[in-house]
């Protein structure tokens, strides 16, 4: 019965990649098909100069515009894309929860659901964040990475569905690795919208020194500033996820090993990471600092995230030993 | 100035960079190293560098976490691990170098902390500041004109829309225009405050707990009792401020240690299910109590905390003379060596027979015999158990004074009589069992296999604080991240036949919905006027 559950699940996992790999490619021509696109956006702009409710005040003028509420159609491709992704969550969802189910816990107790759960939630948090914001250029980068992980994870994290050890037998395992997994959907977010800030950054030098630049597909996305606050808007909110992670990881850490705080290898790395990005928090409030630098750190502190959830799992020894591989 | 001197919000110009070249008395360069060590810059290097400094540590075996990788790292690498240990690698938590940088760090942080607090404090108690001339340079901006209104009442009106939206208010009216000045979200700065401070008591909590507190491991055998005292701890480490009065009196009894292994699923079988340890506590002054202790579910008793760590088992053995006099009757906790508990334990005989003995066991809870006859265990419960002992005789080495482990034997003065690359077998025993020793030396029995369980015991008196310090900030974090701090200024000059108004509005910190809140004041502001448009 449990067998032919995690067979389901597994199957499930395989459809929602294939899935993912077409969004991913969708992703990637719509990316690219921008570079032929004009701006569109400054007309948008001057809409909103009235935009205020049922126009009570006799005349209004906005002098400053704000960058932020640019309305940017989507094309037709990312919209398919964006459905496309949808679908691959409710698949992954499925094989997810029968996982879960097979297992009879929640389904992040080793390496390899530990994939599975935290790419379902990466793109949870890209689908979400995109009711809010249009972020479609970020698509291509969250399938892909995405696709990268849960095929590490298929090929070469797979186990079988075993109990969990004594050690592992906690509700804090539940909110811990879960809110671990919150907070890295936004932090890989963060990422893609810093890296793409940086190739912006470039494509606006180069454009203002009239240079000619391979970047032109950025023409039709957000500015660097506002890629910028975007990326910012959503480390903040991974910072806060990762900052109850790393005190709920200490809570749990007393009642199983008797001490809450023992550097032990995972200990040291959650500390890396959360340092790096109070960094880059502090980054975007230093004169010198704001823009490219602070971006720069977004993408160390997910690099390290990445590392802890990778290499420190397999390579590294510790108290933490609980990537399920033998 | 309040904040770091090179601090800076967004949508604001950079300020020029200080003059250079400017001869500084002593004062002048004490108050310019000061400036270097409370700026933003700093911080935010002492931050990157506190992550780098961290990385070693979980590379490089720590003697805090791992002492006896440390131990086999220096057997490795013995050209290398001198050298590390020069730059305290093996203690990196502890060493010079890091300790360096989190106090250069907290410096930073109490200089940066107080003139801020200060500041705000006064900001806090006094008015929203001055509305500035040009209104149209702020990052938000909006205008209007409304006819037939006078700047008397349409400022009325937006000194009422802004305190509803709770803002504080300031009037700045001149002859040529009235003007209200108004802030909020005052709470963020706080929130801030409240985040680093409460870092600082962080590092203090953590920082005195060590010392208070103290931690202390025993192994107790089923049927065993252990009484909170010095002496009765295997291994025992108190803090710097420690005194053996801070034990309070209290004892437990192992009744009964019950493991539970997975036997049905094919792919963990014997895995480790669940470990329970029932006990009787007993404080000084009150009656026994029956409690459990399991992994993840420690016992807290008279204000220490007793955790199961760690279990296996320990064969019940008694030796014999010749005459068949007892001179050894023990529980021998014996280490677990592998998933399936194959155990080693040692047997110490320094009286009592006509040489010194020492037998070293092993310990198979479900025996099997591999292809070369070498036994293995199985299966981790007691379904099969065997013990084997190899003897040795000689000299134990226990009269030289070093003190030795009660879990391993010196075999260097000694002489191997059974087990390989002897003439005799070593000796096997199943519970209820009795071999002879060699050379008529006596008889040892396998009376019956216990389990034992290890316990942690452990006091730290401030880690209630610590959790407090970290719970306060993240209040701090939150309400400093995501309250927006705001001051929004409203100017209303008197043109014919009516009035012209100004809003503007400039975000502290990060403030992604500026304008749109700029937009909602204006319209609260027109509607509340009655204002339609034409
Ligand atoms: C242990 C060291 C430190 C850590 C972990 C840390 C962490 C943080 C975090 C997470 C924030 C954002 C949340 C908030 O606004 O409250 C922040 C903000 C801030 N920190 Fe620190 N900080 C440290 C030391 C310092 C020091 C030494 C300074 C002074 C130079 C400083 C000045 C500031 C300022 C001015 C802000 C507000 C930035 C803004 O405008 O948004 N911090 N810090």
């Amino acid at each position: 019965m449990n067998d032919t559950l995690s067979q389901f699940s597994v199957l499930s996992l395989y459809s929602a990649m294939a899935i993912y790999a077409i969004a991913f490619i969708l992703f990637t021509f719509d990316l690219a098909r921008g570079a032929g696109r004009e701006a569109n956006a400054a007309a948008a702009s001057d809409s909103i100069v009235q935009a205020t409710g049922d126009g009570s005040i006799a005349t209004l003028t906005r002098v400053k515009p704000d960058a932020a509420t640019q309305p940017r159609g989507r094309g037709r491709l990312a919209r398919i894309a964006m459905a496309m992704t949808w679908l691959g969550f409710l698949f992954q969802l499925a094989a997810t929860v029968l996982r879960g189910v097979a297992a009879s816990r929640v389904p992040w107790a080793n390496m390899y659901e530990f994939a599975m759960t935290g790419t379902l939630i990466i793109t949870l948090v890209f689908l979400i964040v995109n009711l809010k914001w249009d972020l479609a250029f970020v698509g291509a980068f969250s399938t892909g990475l995405v696709l990268l992980l849960l095929g590490l994870a298929a090929t070469r994290y797979y186990v079988e569905v075993v109990p969990l050890p004594p050690a592992l037998q906690s509700y804090w395992l539940v909110i811990h690795v879960f809110v671990a997994t919150l907070g890295t959907g936004f932090f890989a977010l963060g990422f893609a919208l810093s890296l793409t800030q940086l190739l912006q950054t470039r494509r606006e030098y180069r454009a203002v020194e009239s240079k000619p630049t391979r970047l032109g597909w950025l023409k039709r996305l957000p500015d660097s500033a506002q890629l910028e606050n975007y990326a910012y808007r959503l480390i903040i909110i991974g910072f806060i996820f990762w900052t109850f992670t790393l005190i709920a990881g200490a809570v749990w850490a007393e009642k199983a090993w008797g001490r809450y705080w023992g550097w032990d290898t995972k200990e040291v790395w959650t500390f890396i990471i959360w340092t790096l990005y109070a960094g880059y928090i502090h980054a975007r409030s230093t004169r010198g600092w704001r823009g490219t630098r602070s971006a720069v750190l977004a993408m160390v502190g997910f690099g390290a995230v990445m590392f802890n959830f990778t290499i420190v799992n397999i390579y590294f020894k510790g108290l933490h030993v609980y990537s399920g591989l033998k | 100035m309040s904040r770091p001197s090179d601090h800076i919000d967004p949508g604001q110009a950079a300020p020029a960079e200080e003059v250079r070249g400017v001869r500084l008395g002593v004062v002048g360069w004490l108050r310019w190293a000061w400036r270097q060590i409370t700026s933003m810059r700093t911080a935010l290097i002492l931050l990157l560098l506190l992550a780098i400094a961290a990385i070693p540590g979980s590379i490089v075996p720590q003697r805090s976490s791992d002492p006896n990788g440390v131990t086999q790292y220096f057997a490795d690498n013995a050209d290398l691990a001198p050298w590390l240990d020069r730059f305290q690698l093996f203690d990196v938590y502890t060493s010079a170098w890091f300790s360096a940088i989190y106090l250069l760090l907290f410096i930073s942080l109490v200089g940066c902390v107080i003139p801020r607090a200060k500041h705000h404090w006064d900001a806090l108690r006094g008015a929203p500041p001055a509305t500035p001339q040009n209104l149209n340079r702020l990052p938000a901006h909006l205008s209007a004109s409304m006819p037939g209104t006078s700047p008397a009442e349409v400022i009325a009106a937006a000194e009422r829309i802004l305190r509803r939206d709770r803002y504080r208010v300031r009037r700045y009216d001149t002859s040529e225009r009235l003007t209200v000045s108004a802030e909020r979200g005052y709470l963020r700065e706080t929130g801030n405050l409240v985040f680093h401070v409460a870092l600082v008591g962080v590092l203090i909590a953590v920082g005195f707990g060590g010392g208070f507190g103290f931690t202390g491991q025993r192994v107790v055998v089923e049927g065993q009792a252990f009484t909170n005292s010095l002496i009765s701890y295997d291994t025992f480490s108190p803090g710097r401020f420690f005194s053996a009065t801070d034990l309070t009196p209290f004892s437990i009894t192992l009744d009964k240690f019950t493991t539970l292994y997975e036997e049905r699923n094919v792919n963990a079988v014997g895995q480790p299910i669940d470990y329970t340890a029932d006990v009787t506590t007993e404080v000084r002054g009150s009656d026994p109590i029956k409690q459990v202790i399991k992994v993840n579910d420690p016992l807290r008793i008279g204000g220490a905390d007793v955790y199961l760590l760690g279990n296996g088992y320990a064969p019940a053995v008694t030796v014999r003379d010749p005459a068949g006099n007892v001179v050894y009757q023990e529980m021998v906790p014996f280490l677990p060596q592998d998933r399936n508990l194959t155990s080693v334990g040692v047997v110490k005989l320094p009286d009592g027979l006509s040489k010194q003995v020492g037998l070293i066991g092993f310990f198979y809870p479900t025996v099997s015999a591999g292809h070369s006859g070498a036994f293995f265990s199985m299966y981790p419960d007691l379904l099969d158990p065997l013990v084997t002992f190899n003897v040795y005789v000689g000299d134990l080495g226990l009269n030289d004074g070093v003190p030795r482990s009660v879990y391993a034997l010196d075999t260097s003065k000694l002489t191997k009589l059974t087990g390989t690359k002897t003439d005799l077998p070593s000796l096997e025993l199943r519970p209820g069992e009795t071999a002879q020793l060699p050379n008529g030396m006596g008889s040892v029995s396998l009376d019956s296999v216990k389990r034992f369980a290890s316990l942690d015991v452990h006091r730290d008196p401030t880690q209630g604080w610590v959790l407090a310090f970290a719970l306060a900030a993240v209040a701090g974090l939150l309400t400093s991240l995501f309250i927006p701090r705001r001051r929004v200024w409203i100017s209303a000059r008197a043109t014919s036949g009516g009035t012209v108004v100004e809003y503007a509005a400039l975000a502290r910190g990060d403030d992604p919905t500026l304008s749109e809140a700029l937009t909602r004041i204006a319209t609260a502001h027109g509607s509340d006027l009655g204002l339609v448009r034409e």
